[in-house]
């Protein structure tokens, strides 16, 4: 009884939070004003980051939240606002066919998606992190993180390091 | 009556169409912010999938990919957007269209 509570309620979450991600990805496409569109996308992200709680990994979800929906949409925000661009950048409605041309390819690879989705389904040799398991999570994510996958995170710091030097020479105003 | 637990394929199509959505995005808008935040949305949609099927095998693989992703993805944002500062700066305009030159 109490599964099936659990379950309807996970229901609801999932077809909630799956209609409004949809909603929302398509307004930030549609916008014409991009400030409109990165708010849209913060909303996409915050509701991505419901989904990584319906699956179970907080710590993802966390990151998904301080990181993308804080600090990257953050950056976009504040360069939108020093770039004050104009009236007709922000429709350009023009160059129809090729937008019909690029959209008809873009649904044909969706249904190339529903495709390999449908009819293969997700076998593999499952590992030791039943749901359970998965109560600690960030616990859980440190120790794989530090032992199995330690030199990729030193390489991603070292990769961040290089990020944040790129970005500083490439905005300096004098050379 | 017993309701089953939400699939994986759910959340695999729902990743599906977020990516397609940030295609249809990357590939017909022309300001170029708009293309990076589709970008963004398309690097997420992956992620998902990432997620889904570490949580369904059972691994925690595909969580640390997911990391390793929204790692990837910040130090993008970071320099991409200093380039585009410079290129307004420069040209004026971060129309995609315009922008056909290397060198200027």
């Amino acid at each position: 009884m109490s599964e099936n509570v659990i379950n309807l309620f996970q229901w609801l979450i999932f077809l909630g939070v799956a209609f409004t991600s949809i909603l929302t990805s398509l307004l930030v496409i549609t916008r014409k004003n991009p400030i409109h569109s990165a708010l849209c996308l913060v909303l996409t992200f915050l509701c991505v980051a419901v989904l990584y709680l319906l699956l179970r990994s907080q710590f993802i979800a966390i990151i998904q939240v301080v990181v993308y929906a804080g600090a990257i949409v953050m950056l976009i925000v504040f360069v939108l606002m020093l770039l004050d661009l104009e009236e007709e950048l922000r429709s350009g409605l023009k160059l129809l066919y090729s937008k019909v041309i690029g959209g008809v390819l873009a649904v044909l690879f969706l249904f190339g998606i529903f495709y390999a989705v449908i009819a293969t389904p997700l076998t593999g040799k499952t590992g030791p992190y039943t749901p359970d398991h998965l109560t600690n999570n960030v616990r859980v994510v440190g120790e794989v993180l530090f032992t199995q996958y330690l030199f990729p995170f030193e390489i991603a710091s070292i990769l961040l390091v290089a990020a944040i030097v790129g970005a500083v020479v490439l905005s300096k105003k004098t050379r | 009556m017993v309701i089953p637990a939400v699939p994986p394929v759910l959340y695999l199509i729902l990743s599906g169409i977020l990516f397609t959505v940030g295609m249809i995005g990357a590939i017909t808008r022309r300001n170029a912010i708009i293309v990076f935040m589709s970008i963004e949305m398309m690097l997420n949609a992956v992620n998902l999938t990432f997620i889904t099927c570490a949580r369904f095998l059972q691994t925690m693989d595909g969580v640390l990919f997911a990391f390793f992703v929204m790692v990837v993805a910040a130090a993008e944002a970071a320099v991409g957007l200093a380039i585009f500062v410079l290129l307004y700066r420069s040209r004026e305009t971060i129309n995609v269209d315009e922008i056909n030159l290397l060198k200027w």
